[in-house]
């Protein structure tokens, strides 16, 4: 899902939304992470705690606790790269909407929000569960209450959690993959020119799907991508595949080019050719 | 169809947008690339001079290209990678925090005031709030003592509930535990915080939640004195309550102020639409409930520590009441050179 963002500059960088499902898993890698730092340092004042006698332990425990609980996800958003260990993995970070800087307040607002979303209906209910006091009704009333939150970020555009709502923010993706190697230039040998029916076949799309196959690993859609467009083109030369649509494509790409520089873009193979007959 | 459909040509070498484009600009790509990364990983400060000077300009040629690129060229690679770039030099440049100790030092001589004081109605709703429930308690509790166990639940008593003696009472209120006592001190301030997160998170719920804490409170304070106050010892609570509670329950309004504050922008979001209410409240009353975190850490201390070393009333009522009038100069004090609200 992309968002339009226009920086100072007015270029549209055309943001991309963090996925429901990505940024579920971010959250359980957290909370992983969150539950095995916790056990870690239980076990690591034990331990100490068996050594020497004294009632720093248990403050420090009480006081690693509450930093975990409150300060993981917001300490770490706070930071350069706006995003927790779990988000970063994920490739996702946290932007304010309006495209300010990510401020204190908004971090802390997105994250206290969490406590009421996640943490409120579940320890209450653990609570109860261990006093033997829960019931149905309590049980049905946690999940449902959790629930709702959990899914509140399916049911607005923008993927929003309550959290998110309040402080302005958005998570989206950002990742950096590396720039594809050039398709057309760079060629040595002699490249094969196509008459312009073969080449009014396709528009952008299909140049661009294209792109995406040759750049692709898969030898068998190669070689179906090849036939089709021989066959479609009436072309009854067999060379090898991949070099036949590389050629294709450079051809391809320079003619749609050639229409966008006259202000004509053709957007898909349905769409009316670039050459009047 | 005339003629053949493809031929192989020696000469006519093909050239597309995207190949004189990278030709011409990718290695500025590459340099923004390296510096961003070097960003991302460290900080700022991982960079030359040289670099900090040219990063502005590499940004502005990268924008500058993925606006080109995306109407003229149809390499999708290409725009995909300069999209990427650009978003996340982007982020860099504008969205970053200045450093951790600047922002605590503008958080604590600034932010978190100017967020307190804006919130200054929704403060002197909850004080009410709580002086109210406290004296309906006190009366409930004096005329009919029973009331006591319907609002104090058991185990938080601990003894001190109307059928306890005087002696008993007193006790409480004077008796030394030497042991534990900053484990106590860090419980209170945790418990504490949490309580103050939480009456700032549920005032999501139209506020209603949290004038709920916030009356709950007053009723406990109320029932407490009314069972002290039975048996004269009214002052003597005073004085226990007063050492932290100035700092406690001004930090507990405050955070219950912050809910208040996200509740009525929901519901009554006036001019705006209700997301735009929703944020600008959001983010000012969060900065106000985040500070409440340090005040509470005081407390527990004072609570803690504080309560236990000095018995002597006067004392803790002059502890209390020296706390409370910091933080009103603190945080209502006019100061110079303030922005315009």
């Amino acid at each position: 899902m992309r968002r339009s963002f226009v920086t100072p500059e007015g270029v549209d960088l055309q943001l991309e939304l963090g996925a429901a499902g990505t940024r579920a898993a971010a959250f359980l890698l957290d909370a992983l992470m969150i539950l095995a730092l916790l056990i870690l340092m239980t076990l690591a004042l034990a331990f100490l705690s068996a050594a020497s006698k004294g009632e720093w332990i248990m403050i420090l425990w009480l006081l690693g606790f509450f930093v975990l609980r409150n300060g993981w996800f917001a300490l770490f958003e706070m930071g350069g790269r706006g995003a927790t260990p779990g988000k970063r993995l994920m490739g996702l970070r946290v932007v304010a909407r309006d495209g300010a800087r990510l401020t204190g307040g908004a971090v802390i607002a997105r994250n206290a929000m969490r406590e009421i979303e996640v943490f409120l209906p579940l320890s209450f209910l653990a609570q109860q569960t261990a006093q033997g006091t829960a019931d149905a009704f309590l049980v049905i009333f946690s999940l449902v209450w959790s629930g709702l939150f959990l899914f509140f970020p399916l049911f607005n555009r923008d993927r929003l959690r309550i959290g998110d709502l309040i402080a302005g923010t958005w998570v989206v993706r950002s990742s950096g993959g590396a720039l594809g190697a050039d398709l057309v230039h760079g060629v040595e040998r002699p490249r094969r020119t196509f008459s312009e029916a073969a080449l009014d076949l396709y528009g952008v799309y299909e140049l661009q799907t294209l792109e995406d196959v040759l750049r692709g690993a898969n030898d068998d859609a190669v070689a179906t991508v090849a036939r089709i467009i021989r066959e479609k083109a009436g072309i009854d030369e067999w060379g090898e595949d991949r070099e036949f649509l590389s050629d294709y494509y450079a051809a391809l790409c320079a003619r749609l080019e050639s229409g966008l520089m006259v202000g004509r873009r053709r957007e898909n193979k349905f769409e009316r050719a670039l050459t009047r007959r | 169809m005339s003629g053949p459909a493809s031929a192989m040509v020696e000469s006519r070498a093909v050239v597309v947008n995207a190949s004189r484009f990278r030709a011409a600009h990718e290695a500025d790509w590459e340099r923004l690339e390296q510096l961003v990364t070097r960003m991302e990983k460290r900080s700022i400060s991982a960079l030359s001079d040289d670099d900090i000077l040219a990063l502005p300009l590499l940004y502005r040629t990268t924008l500058s290209s993925l606006a080109v690129a995306r109407d003229t060229s149809l390499d999708r690679s290409l725009i995909v990678y300069l999209e990427q770039l650009s978003t996340r030099a982007y982020f860099q440049i504008y969205g970053v925090q200045t450093s951790v100790g600047r922002q605590l030092g503008h958080f604590f001589a600034r932010g978190w005031p100017e967020a307190v004081r804006g919130l200054w109605r929704e403060t002197l709703v909850c004080v009410f709030l709580t002086l109210a429930s406290a004296v309906v308690a006190y009366l409930l509790v004096r005329s009919d003592p029973s009331w006591f166990f319907g609002i104090i639940p058991q185990e938080l008593a601990g003894g001190r509930d109307p059928s306890a003696s005087a002696e008993a009472l007193r006790n409480t209120l004077y008796e030394r535990h030497d042991d534990m006592l900053t484990t106590f001190a860090t419980y209170l301030f945790t418990h504490n915080s949490q309580v103050a997160i939480f009456a700032f998170a549920l005032g999501f719920a139209f506020a209603v939640p949290t004038v709920l804490l916030i009356l709950y409170n007053g009723l406990m304070l109320g029932a407490f004195f009314a069972v002290f106050a039975a048996h004269g010892l009214a002052f003597n609570l005073g004085g226990w309550l007063a050492i932290h509670g100035t700092t406690e329950l001004f930090a507990i309004n405050i955070a219950g102020a912050a809910g208040i504050r996200i509740g009525m922008a929901i519901a009554f979001p006036g001019r705006d639409t209700r997301t735009e209410s929703a944020v600008r409240a959001g983010r000012s009353a969060a900065v106000a409930m985040g500070g409440t975190v340090a005040m509470l850490a005081l407390a527990g201390l004072l609570e803690g520590i504080g309560r236990q070393t000095v018995v002597d009333d006067f004392s803790r009522y002059a502890i209390g009441a020296a706390m409370l009038a910091g933080w009103l100069t603190y945080f209502y004090m006019p100061r110079k050179g303030r922005r315009p609200v």
